[in-house]
């Protein structure tokens, strides 16, 4: 079985992170940038699927040149090699434009699958699976939180606010899986020293037959015209018992689906 | 940034144990540690990791052709960068994986014939077993001419029957313990190391100890009564035993010195938490100069440590001869790691003084390192003997 794992750079969600002031796109000179943590689950469930199945997996990433240490490090986890889309025509290159970019370097790999985190930290769309199986004319299986493959039959658990979906397509399929898919391993220091010699193959949007025009901030079909802050923290809901505060806690825990 | 010279592999594989040691060892240890319950699970994961292969080829030559004993190919400064991270967290865990590579495999894999090897080391080195290295007696530490454990051939020459009692023994009693390595008098005066495999009719593991620190860690008291084991069971010399030991002690100072430096450091860490959200007089206590002073003063001793043992494990590393370095790196790393202790648990008042506060377990943690492989008397003896003083 082929499999494209999606690997994208973001700023490291456990600290501070800003948008620019200039272009409105993420500040990612300042972060401490490091791979989207949903992406260490597709990472593992591939290298699952390749234990089990055999094959070969390729990591695919789209970002600039210091996305290279992400790559390495998820390089020394196990894949076999991997592909960066690299370009100076690609920043600012939204949804659309980036699943052109990675449909087209997805298509001169011909997986049976192609498995990606279900959002990105930075921007948390949710939508690049869809986008992708669109694109490419692969079955769309996202948000799982569990993923079984027989033959070319893929079964997924889909992961919802209730509960679970049973999910069943055929190969070549896009997976999109949550951080309840599985536990990531750590990276042995075998991985790491092995991670320098795996193959890297560098590609640019002419290798890929895709136009400067239609990615980058002119390419774009959405432009993010301001932002501000998240605003500071609200004081809450007070309930005050008067012999109905066990009812109000809970409607109010259900309504915000903790129980 | 420049950092001591390490390779982008030694700081990719720091990074990683350092990410590991907080998500996995930090939420679980403190129950670990207050119930005395060994860590079965992350050394698992350890080993999943190839932590127990680090400093050890992944082939060895032999007499019939290469040995597979799978080895992760690093060197001893990535295992002591691992102990330093490990122990910045937890020390159990730190001196489980030191002594489990130290002492336990380096000297089937220093002295063992190719047999021993095949045997045993495959397994240790992934992580899937541990041994055990018995030196310490009741009556002999430092000291170690005064073993008297024995072990004499039967009538027939096939079998050693050993006696004795030994004290102290890290991994020895954990249900994947496969051996113990034991010194004995095999002659008078002359001390040999013999390979005792678990579950050996006449070897007997005490119930553990209830220690002050190291909770987590397994450390029991080992007795042999005509405990028989095959003659091939000898490791390296006859009558070697204890300079192959003291070779080993030597490696093993710069592992210590590793640990206590991540244990100075653990302290520096939790000292700043605490100083940043605890509140006395309308301020946080890290903007009083007093508090400020004992930070700087701890991460100040905390660096020095880790240059210490740097410079002797490079020199390790090198081939150059590291013996002052490494004895002088375990004296100064192992009283900064109770000088860390002692100020970081003074700065966290009287929460420092319950156990459900990482920095109390390190205080507890501490006292050991200035004892344990070598006494920090030994190591001044050792660097007063090096510097030509008789």
């Amino acid at each position: 079985m082929k499999i494209v794992v999606l690997v994208k750079q973001v700023p490291d969600s456990g600290a501070e992170r800003n948008l620019r002031a200039d272009d409105n796109s993420v500040d990612r000179a300042s972060a401490n940038n490091v791979i989207n943590e949903m992406d260490e689950y597709a990472i593992e469930e591939a290298l699952r699927l390749q234990e089990a199945h055999g094959g070969e997996v390729t990591v695919l990433t789209m970002g600039p040149d210091r996305a290279t240490e992400s790559i390495r490090k998820a390089l020394s986890m196990g894949p076999d090699g991997a592909v960066h889309v690299l370009d100076d025509a690609l920043p600012g290159t939204d949804y659309l434009g980036t699943s052109r970019v990675l449909a087209a370097a997805i298509g001169t790999l011909s997986p049976d699958l192609v498995i990606c985190g279900a959002e990105a930290t930075d921007a948390r769309g949710q939508v690049m699976a869809h986008m992708l199986a669109e694109r490419l004319g692969f079955a769309a299986l996202t948000g799982a939180r569990k993923l079984t493959v027989e033959g070319a039959q893929l079964t997924v658990e889909r992961q919802t606010e209730e509960g679970y979906e049973v999910v069943t397509a055929a190969t070549p399929a896009v997976v999109s899986v949550w951080d309840t898919i599985n536990e990531p391993r750590y990276p042995s220091f075998k991985g790491i020293m092995a991670a320098k010699k795996k193959p890297v193959d560098t590609k640019s949007l002419a290798d890929l037959g895709v136009s400067a025009d239609q990615v980058g901030w002119g390419g774009s079909a959405t432009t993010v015209l301001s932002h501000s802050k998240r605003p500071a923290r609200s004081a809450g809901v007070k309930v005050t018992d008067s012999g109905e505060g066990g009812v109000a806690l809970v409607d109010y825990l259900s309504s915000e689906k903790f129980v | 940034m420049t950092d001591f010279g390490l390779s982008e592999e030694h700081r990719e594989l720091r990074d990683t144990v350092r990410r590991f040691a907080q998500d996995k060892v930090a939420p679980v240890i403190g129950e670990l540690y207050e119930k005395h319950e060994f860590p079965y699970d992350l050394v698992r994961q350890m080993g999943a990791m190839g932590l127990f292969g680090l400093p050890f080829p992944a082939t060895v030559p032999g007499a019939d052709g290469d040995l597979e004993i799978g080895g992760m190919d690093g060197d001893y400064l990535a295992l002591c960068l691992v102990l330093e991270e490990l122990a910045r967290v937890d020390s159990s865990l730190s001196i489980t994986l030191e002594a489990a590579i130290s002492l336990g495999a380096m000297p089937i894999y220093k002295y063992g014939t190719d047999e021993q090897k095949r045997r045993w080391l495959p397994r240790l080195l992934r992580g899937e077993a541990l041994a055990g290295f018995g030196l310490t007696e009741p009556g002999a530490g430092s000291d170690a001419g005064g073993t008297r454990t024995t072990a004499r051939l039967s009538e027939d020459g096939t079998e050693w029957i050993i006696n004795g009692t030994k004290s102290f023994i890290t991994n020895s009693g954990t249900t994947m313990t496969c051996l113990v390595t034991v010194t004995a008098l095999t002659g008078p005066d002359e001390i040999s190391s013999i390979i005792v495999p678990s579950g050996t009719p006449g070897f007997t593991v005490a119930p553990g100890y209830s220690k002050v620190g190291w909770c987590a860690s397994d450390t029991h008291e080992l007795t042999f009564v005509d405990c028989r084991v095959p003659v091939d069971n000898l490791l390296g010399k006859r009558g070697r035993g204890f300079a192959q030991f003291l070779h080993i002690l030597d490696e093993g100072r710069i592992a210590i010195a590793a640990l206590a430096t991540g244990l100075a450091q653990g302290c520096v860490d939790e000292s700043l938490k605490y100083a940043t959200q605890r509140e006395a007089f309308g301020h946080t206590i890290g903007s009083y100069q007093a508090i400020q002073f004992m930070i700087a003063d701890m991460e100040t001793r905390a660096h020095t440590a880790r240059l210490a043992w740097r410079d002797a494990a490079q020199r390790l590393v090198a081939g150059e001869p590291f013996k002052r370095q490494a004895a002088i790196a375990k004296l100064h790393a192992s009283t900064v790691a109770v000088d860390n202790a002692r100020a970081g648990t003074q700065i966290h008042g009287g929460y420092g003084f319950m156990n459900e506060f990482p920095v109390s377990r390190m205080w507890r943690d501490s006292k050991i390192l200035e004892i344990g492989e070598g006494t920090s008397e030994v190591q001044r003896m050792i660097i007063a003997r090096d510097l030509g003083l008789a």
